[in-house]
């Protein structure tokens, strides 16, 4: 009877534990960031990328519903093969797009724009990488969806694709 | 002669105390840099990742350290931008407690089939 016990006992244990390792395997193995969502930004300075000039978060949120923040290089690979996304959402008026240039050599990025086109609103310059933090970002190409009460509502990790236009159209329409 | 005495007295007395502060300052960057996640990086903390991303976080640690910001409040700050997994020591929450009281819970029931053993074993 003891030993019935034991062996049902250790039989629930190894289905918990394959139940658990079975469930951990189902799930994405990228990390996405849970707390970004639905989050106010904190207020943060910049520089323009085209005049150097200091600006506020204040004075890039402004004027529009909806802001789609692209974190981007002109040395990121998968930053070149977004741009024609990128340059489509560019035509959707209820959306303002802002560049957030990361740790790129200015002269490059704008040699990047000329030739592929600026699709932004707005470049701002993240030298050091501290302002991509604000946005809970790690990596680029990142891009933030962000309402007019500056809460980011979608994350899209990695380069955007048809898919990301078609979602990010149907929030903002 | 007396005034230049007490001059070089207060010099190096005020070199000894900036020296320990800055000592102590780069003792808890690294303290803080152990204790987070790469989210990027497969198994490394910050403080021995390469990666952009470790490098801008420890670029944000120098800056919060010198801004006056506490060891608690750069790690509250990075929490609400990346989440609970950028800490390597969690916090006993709903979502952690499994983690936290399983092995005391199994400590426990262990100790106390030791302890039924012993006393059979007595009798």
């Amino acid at each position: 009877m003891r030993n019935k016990i034991l062996i049902i006992l250790l039989i629930l244990f190894l289905s918990f534990c394959f139940f658990v390792l079975f469930k951990s395997l189902q799930g994405s193995s990228i990390y996405v960031p849970e707390k970004n969502q639905d989050k106010q930004l904190s207020e943060f300075v910049s520089e323009d990328l085209f005049n150097n000039q200091k600006i506020t978060s204040e004075e890039i949120f402004q004027g529009s519903d909806y802001y789609l923040l692209n974190i981007w290089a002109s040395w990121c690979a998968p930053c070149r093969k977004e741009h024609p996304q990128l340059m489509e959402l560019a035509k959707n008026s209820s959306i303002k797009l802002i560049g957030l240039n990361y740790k790129d050599n200015p002269k490059k990025a704008k040699d990047f724009l000329v030739k592929l086109g600026n699709p932004f609103s707005i470049i701002i310059t993240d030298k050091t990488g501290i302002i991509s933090i604000e946005f809970g970002g790690y990596g680029i190409p990142e891009t933030f969806l962000i309402n007019k009460d500056k809460k980011i509502i979608k994350t899209f990790i990695g380069n955007l694709n048809d898919e990301s236009v078609k979602q990010i159209n149907s929030i903002v329409k | 002669m007396k005034k230049l005495k007490i001059f070089f007295i207060l010099f190096f007395m005020l070199n000894f105390f900036s020296i320990s502060f800055a000592e102590k300052n780069d003792q808890l960057k690294i303290k803080i840099s152990k204790n987070l996640r790469c989210v990027v990086c497969q198994g490394q903390s910050i403080y021995d990742s390469q990666s952009d991303f470790a490098l801008s976080i420890k670029l944000l640690i120098n800056n919060k350290i010198d801004n006056g910001l506490s060891e608690k409040e750069i790690y509250e700050f990075l929490k609400d931008k990346y989440g609970e997994w950028i800490i390597y020591d969690t916090s006993f929450n709903k979502k952690t407690f499994i983690l936290w009281g399983l092995p005391v819970l199994l400590f426990i029931l262990g100790g106390a089939i030791i302890l039924k053993k012993i006393a059979f074993r007595k009798i």
